[in-house]
């Protein structure tokens, strides 16, 4: 069977497996007896038409960037870290102990400050199932699920016992104070004369989220333990073979997974509550895994995707608010997304390389070699 | 605590281990074939949503048991499709087919019932009652067997009594027929299985297939016996615990059953108790135990020290932070009721560990067939 080129493998097929996501979601909500096209002109105007509904797409996609890397991080060394949305919600109690029990003197200093502390707490999470894997062989993919449900318990007995203020009904952590409130996205462009809504959750955590798309490249594809992560991801008897530790990039990979996780808090958590509340991830680790599926693994890809997937919570949001269209759509695409790029990509890639195969001119040699024969 | 709480802590035991057994015994099958299914979640939650419609809407609770086995299985055969046919990751489809249940179900019960994501709830017709078995009247004022029997064994709705019989069932069919020995093969070792002339592919989807009805089974459990109605994201997590059980029971049927009776036993003590006192003294006996058997198991390493030795640190952080507040609770510690609804899935951690037995997973499992040619 014949290569595909590398643009039909990268561009092409996301984008045929996105369209085939749309199509059968146009269908549910045609099931659902509603209009489509109205639904998609709501989502379009709710989500892109004004710098409101902007503000709120990058936040989302803010907050997808981080999972979506940190996912596509390991896989890139073939694993499959599901435990995002536990990583993120330890990563938030780190930020959140950081913002209440540190007198920050400026919020740049916390910033700086929060980050660390969540993605510590997001990579300690991770370090278990981790060194599960690396060291018993117990499967990364159910270790993380564990840990998931355990982050969630540790959260609520941390908030609901520890964290709360007293005469407060309410599990969640006070709130932080005003010094640590991070700028607006609203403000920062107001800086360089760019009108923007000032009463949006989006924030300048966008431009952490951007650097670590930059760094996570600079990682994977410039940097000697990202090479080895992908040769690891490749094949674990060759990096063996060439002296590399499968014990080690395991730690490592999942290490900077579970802090990429962990990251995404100063945005939900420190960027928009201001305070720790008990559903602050509010599903963001679970659509890291479309994110990274979507984007092919590569950062730019995921940048891409999480805006895609920004652009849908935001827009399916709107829809919930003024159609009757229940807001659980956007969970249907975003599984049908998961299920096009990843369970059946191979369905989507039979049918370009059939395509491709019958419509590809045969190369000079071959026609030559034919003529000969005759 | 007396007899009589026993009993009832033990009858809501099997109450709640009912539709985690079904879902346990359902992943047996397929992860004994070599497809992982983390979807059983999803094909609980479609089954659990149908069945509840069906039901609600004809009155009839049969018609919606079926419905709800045809929902999973419709779930199944997406999953066969994506993992078997298209070799896709098995894993990736699971989640996927999570993610789509539990978005469908709340748009089609929101299209249908326009009653926020959940159908009205049942009555008289539609639902499992609980059956009385023979001379449970007669025997109840035995002393000791006659309450257990009365209180415990009978008085569940049937689905119960058929969860129970499919543990013997499952033994018999995977280790005691010729279908079960291939259906085991095909997990382990599916290219012995084809020289042999079985089709691997038809193997796979007859236990993705089987699995899809017990998945249905258990969900209408959840939501015409055990509730009276659908709600929104009903199944909160127990198809992973099902998952869970899974590998407690290291992919065996009898052990399905004491794993699943476990955890059941444990959702329905956190139920009832919101807060357990202890001693001080035994709570920060037992951490200290447990913080001193992780050092010595770190002893090997750097790393595992770094991991273990940092485990068993916050461990003695928790034990020194219980000594200091046990003064002002007189020698008491509460026991978190979060640790109780949290410990299914930290001892399965633990043995996913090898710290306790060790769970080794079908051999081939997760990895697609592809025929030679």
């Amino acid at each position: 069977m014949d290569r595909l080129p590398p643009w039909v493998d990268v561009v092409l097929i996301p984008i045929i497996s996105l369209i085939l996501a749309f199509l059968i979601s146009g269908l549910v909500i045609i099931g659902i007896k509603e209009d489509p096209v109205e639904a998609m002109r709501t989502m379009v105007q709710g989500a892109l038409g004004s710098s409101y509904g902007w503000g709120y797409t990058l936040y989302y996609a803010t907050n997808f960037m981080f999972t979506g890397l940190a996912v596509s991080v390991a896989f890139r060394a073939s694993l499959f870290n599901i435990g995002g949305e536990g990583q993120a919600m330890m990563g938030g109690l780190g930020v959140a102990l950081a913002c209440l029990f540190i007198p920050w003197p400026h919020w740049s200093f916390a910033l700086v400050g929060a980050t660390l502390s969540g993605a510590a707490f997001g990579a300690l999470w991770a370090a278990i199932p981790a060194y599960l894997q690396a060291k018993k062989g117990s499967h990364i993919v159910i270790t993380t699920i564990m840990f998931n449900f355990i982050a969630a318990s540790v959260l609520n007995y941390v908030l609901v016992n520890q964290l709360r203020p007293q005469g407060s009904m309410d599990p969640a952590s006070g709130r932080f104070p005003d010094t640590v409130a991070l700028p607006n996205l609203g403000d920062i462009l107001g800086l360089v004369g760019i009108p923007f809504s000032r009463s949006t959750p989006a924030n300048i955590t966008l431009f952490v989220a951007l650097i670590a798309c930059v760094a996570v490249w600079l990682l994977i594809f410039r940097s000697r333990l990202g090479y080895q992560i992908r040769a690891f991801g490749k094949s674990e008897p060759a990096t063996v073979y060439a002296g590399i530790s499968p014990v080690k990039i395991t730690m490592l990979t999942m290490l900077i997974s579970g802090g990429l996780a962990g990251m995404m808090a100063i945005n939900n958590v420190m960027g928009e509550a201001e305070r720790l509340v008990l559903n602050a991830v509010e599903g963001a680790g679970f659509i890291g895994i479309a994110v990274a599926l979507m984007g092919r693994n590569h950062p730019f890809g995921v940048f891409i995707a999480a805006l895609l997937f920004g652009f849908l919570y935001q827009g399916g949001a709107e829809l919930g608010l003024w159609t009757s269209i229940p807001i659980e759509l956007r969970i249907v695409v975003q599984a049908l997304v998961i299920l096009f790029t990843g369970a059946l990509d191979n369905m989507v890639r039979m049918g370009v390389e059939a395509i491709y195969t019958r419509f590809r001119k045969a190369p000079p040699e071959v026609i030559k070699a034919a003529e000969a024969a005759e | 605590m007396d007899f009589a709480t026993a009993l009832q802590i033990a009858d809501s035991a099997i109450r709640l281990a009912t539709p985690l057994l079904l879902a346990c015994l359902a992943g047996l099958f397929s992860e004994r074939a070599g497809i992982f299914d983390i979807g059983l979640e999803g094909k609980m939650l479609a089954a659990a949503f149908m069945s509840a419609a069906v039901a609600a809407v004809t009155g009839n609770v049969w018609l919606g048991l079926g419905a709800g086995i045809l929902a999973s299985l419709s779930l199944s055969a997406i999953h066969g499709v994506a993992s078997i046919t298209f070799r896709g990751n098995q894993l990736i489809s699971g989640v996927a087919l999570n993610f789509l249940a539990s978005g469908m179900t709340v748009l089609i019960a929101q299209t249908w019932f326009g009653q926020g994501g959940r159908t009205p709830s049942l009555i008289g017709g539609g639902r499992f009652t609980s059956i009385e078995l023979p001379f449970a009247e007669a025997l109840r004022d035995v002393p000791i067997f006659g309450p257990i029997y009365y209180e415990v064994i009978s008085g569940h709705s049937i689905l119960v009594y058929v969860a129970l019989l499919c543990v013997p069932l499952t033994w018999w069919v995977l280790f005691r027929t010729r279908f079960g020995l291939r259906l085991r093969a095909v997990g382990e070792n599916p290219a012995a299985v084809d020289t042999a002339g079985v089709s691997v592919i038809g193997m796979r989807y007859t236990a993705v297939a089987i699995c899809g009805i017990l998945c249905g089974i258990a969900g209408a459990y959840l939501s015409t016996a055990l509730a009276a109605g659908f709600v929104k994201e009903m199944t909160a997590g127990r198809g992973y615990i099902a998952l869970a059980a899974l590998i407690f029971a290291k992919w065996r049927p009898w052990y399905a059953l004491s794993a699943t009776l476990l955890f059941g036993l444990l959702e329905a003590v956190a139920n009832r108790y919101q807060n357990i006192d202890m001693p001080s003294w035994l709570a920060i006996t037992v951490l200290l135990v447990m913080a001193a058997g992780l050092v010595w198991g770190g002893r090997k390493g750097r790393l595992d020290m770094a991991v273990l030795g940092g485990l068993a640190a916050i461990l003695a952080a928790v034990s020194v932070a219980i000594w200091m507040g046990s003064t002002i609770s007189e020698g008491t510690t509460g026991l978190p009721v979060q640790l109780m609804q949290a410990l299914p899935y930290i001892l399965t951690v633990v043995i996913l560990a090898g710290f306790v037995g060790r769970a080794t997973p079908p051999r081939a499992g997760g990895e697609p067939y592809v025929k030679e040619r």
